[in-house]
């Protein structure tokens, strides 16, 4: 990192070297990312395979001079939003990938088209947007260490309104998922103090007993065997549906 | 890197490589040794809590424990399970510990000094955007764990990862709340020149003490240790997170807790403790105290102080249960935390408009600390008012009579039954004629 460092002054067209460089290296792995992420079939693998490429956005936006946009790019994007997308993929279960029976018919072919035609759009109005745009380095905002404060100054005065939008937008869709969540409920809240004595008085306070114990299999649908060898129906859940013991052992 | 030298904090933009390998290799040796120790003053001190002797058989006092203990831990037998996700699983390991070290290159340990003939700050670099860095480095460390959860292929890691996926994204919040007041506070991000405005005092002599207090508690939650230590609660989850995991990745993940917990216990000494400036009075006896290599005496003495606590609380509460946990984060920390955010903003605006201290104390901070104590103070009231109206209902019910079935003061214990089979019709009989037919038979046995 220090030998890129020290090779900043040099130049390479219009930008720096090391920031040609890191370029060139950053982005091949942005992209791979990026492609892992449609590509692989593990759910887990390609949310990783994502963090990846917010991980190396980050970077970028360092080395162009934003080293608060790019640790915060890191610390929100990656830190944050990625690990409760994980979070979710988690609960799915390890061995579930996506679906590849088709639903709708030439689901593909269309796809396949408009991808291509997007892919065109986007890189002819990114290509046009970047013509004959001159690279500026940001030393004069961001000295003395002043990188936090142009950037509050801009986003405070001149985009303050887009900032409230924003911000009006993400308080939405905060109040939606809690709404979405919220369960009403029923009476107040029983303490631990008043489960404990409930379940003393409902003449059982030991738990239920163990489906399988001292019987000769351990599924869930075997019942337990009382000490008289009769079944205990208590120990099989309601849902689950019943299994009897092999005659010679009741 | 294009980090031209106006991105830099001043004294970081010139140091020559071998200056930085140098740093590098003494924050790596550092942050080793610290683990080494911390696990072994950690089993002294919980030992001595516990009025045992802890570990005293290898090395004087039983020093080189931990040393032992990490050498035969990287020559055992490597267990991988067969379920595992292989990349991932090895993974996880890396992405706990690479980020816990790289946390550490923030963290100023001194103040300029003279390292062969060159003047440069005991510190391997800063930017002005320093304790993020930080931040950015332990919200890494998450999928350290969270990964390693899944990647095992077994039920128990699963729940540790989950629990700690919650946990460790829920305390970030608090942490990095009581972390933004030190900023509004100082007027900067970076951790060499938040100590350099801690030169006459320490910040947590300030309104931030609120803040302080609660980094302290968000830092428990954030290194998974007693009492928030559910990722790895060990009566429940058997290890948690590193069930799983044998031999050196194992040792990967020991090593990136009691680093993790060495980073968080520096960047407190850093933001509130006066980083490494030397405590209150020595200032006047010792003039030096605060130049050279010195202040690095007073960074590991406060860093060591800050463990002492972790182990303190380890050795004295116990773990929380998991909703507690999650209401006290958000219910509790977070909403104070905001609060107490406005309230230094404010003092802040006013202190820069020219009001002394005393005017901004009586127009700002006296109300609103009367208001919070109003308030913890009627919620206290109420909270006794519902437990005795509690206690009352429940003396209530028990002069009703005992709920559970017992037996009554003036029982007579019967003699054992002689006849199987007297016993067996009985058992058919209700409860009350039962009682009268064992007290006849013990009549008739007579």
């Amino acid at each position: 990192m220090s030998a890129v460092l020290a090779a900043g002054p040099l130049m390479h067209h219009d930008v720096p070297l090391g920031e040609a460089v890191s370029f060139w290296i950053l982005g091949p792995i942005a992209l791979a990312g990026a492609l892992g992420m449609v590509i692989l079939r593990n759910a887990v693998h390609s949310a990783l395979s994502l963090a990846a490429t917010m991980m190396c956005l980050g970077a970028m936006y360092m080395i162009e001079q934003g080293p608060f946009i790019g640790f915060v790019q890191i610390i929100v994007y990656t830190g944050a939003i990625m690990i409760l997308f994980l979070f979710v993929l988690m609960l799915v279960g390890r061995d579930s990938s996506d679906s590849i029976v088709e639903s709708i018919r030439g689901q593909r072919w269309a796809a396949t088209l408009f991808g291509l035609g997007f892919v065109v759009i986007l890189g002819a109005a990114v290509g046009r947007a970047f013509k004959g745009l001159k690279p500026t380095n940001l030393d004069q905002y961001n000295a003395n260490g002043l990188n936090v404060r142009s950037l509050a100054d801009t986003i405070f005065t001149q985009y303050l309104f887009a900032f409230e939008l924003t911000s009006a937008l993400l308080i939405i869709a905060a109040v939606a998922a809690m709404v979405l969540a919220h369960v009403e409920r029923e009476g107040p809240r029983r303490t631990q103090k008043q489960v404990a004595r409930e379940r003393i008085r409902s003449g059982r306070p030991q738990p239920l007993p163990g489906p399988g114990v001292l019987a000769s299999g351990n599924s869930i649908g075997t019942p337990a065997l009382l000490p008289d060898g009769t079944n205990s129906e208590e120990s099989v859940m309601a849902s689950t549906p019943g299994r009897e013991l092999p005659g010679e052992i009741r | 890197m294009s980090l031209a030298a106006s991105d830099v904090v001043p004294g970081f933009g010139d140091q020559p490589f071998w200056l930085i390998v140098i740093k590098v290799l003494g924050v790596f040796v550092f942050l080793v040794v610290m683990t080494l120790f911390s696990i072994v003053f950690e089993r002294k001190v919980v030992g001595r809590m516990q009025n045992r002797i802890g570990p005293n058989r290898v090395g004087p006092w039983g020093t080189l424990q931990s040393l032992a203990d990490g050498m035969k831990l990287a020559f055992k037998e490597e267990i991988i399970p067969l379920l595992a996700d292989k990349p991932v699983y090895f993974l996880a390991p890396l992405l706990s510990a690479v980020p816990a070290f790289l946390a550490f290159s923030v963290m100023p340990f001194g103040p300029e000094v003279s390292m062969f003939g060159h003047h440069t700050p005991l510190q391997l670099t800063d930017l002005p955007v320093g304790v993020l860095v930080v931040f950015a480095c332990s919200s890494l460390g998450v999928y350290g764990i969270v990964l390693s959860g899944w990647a095992s292929g077994s039920t128990y890691p699963l729940l540790g990862g989950l629990r700690s996926a919650a946990q460790m994204i829920s305390y970030e919040v608090a942490m990095g709340l009581s972390i933004a007041g030190v900023f509004i506070w100082s007027g900067t991000m970076s951790t060499s020149q938040i100590v350099a405005g801690q030169d006459h005092r320490w910040y947590v002599t300030s309104p931030l003490i609120v803040s302080f207090c609660i980094y302290c508690i968000a830092i428990v939650g954030e290194t998974n240790r007693a009492p928030f230590d559910l990722p790895e609660a060990e009566s429940e989850l058997v290890g948690g997170f590193h069930t799983e995991y044998s031999s050196f990745k194992f040792a990967m993940f020991f090593l990136a807790e009691y680093i993790n917990m060495v980073t968080v216990s520096a960047l407190a000494t850093t933001l509130f403790l006066g980083g490494w400036h030397a405590p209150w009075p020595i200032h006047y006896i010792w003039a030096g105290c605060n130049s050279g290599w010195y202040p690095m005496i007073w960074f590991v003495l406060k860093v060591v102080a800050i463990i002492f606590v972790f182990v303190w609380l380890r050795g004295t509460l116990p773990r929380m249960r998991y909703d507690q946990f999650m209401h006290l984060g958000w219910k509790v920390l977070i909403p104070i935390n905001l609060a107490w955010i406005m309230l230094i903003a404010t003092v802040h605006v006013l202190r820069s408009r020219g009001w002394a201290s005393w005017q901004v104390a009586v127009t700002v901070v006296i109300p609103t600390a009367a208001v919070l104590l109003i308030w913890a103070i009627a919620g206290e009231a109420k909270r006794h008012q519902n437990y005795v109206a509690a206690a009352e209902e429940e003396e209530a019910e028990a002069r009703l009579g005992p709920a559970f079935p017992t037996p009554p003061l003036n029982l007579v214990v019967p003699k054992a039954p002689a006849v199987a089979r007297a016993s067996r019709a009985r058992a058919s009989l209700p409860r009350a004629a039962r009682r009268a037919s064992v007290s006849q038979q013990g009549d008739d046995d007579e």
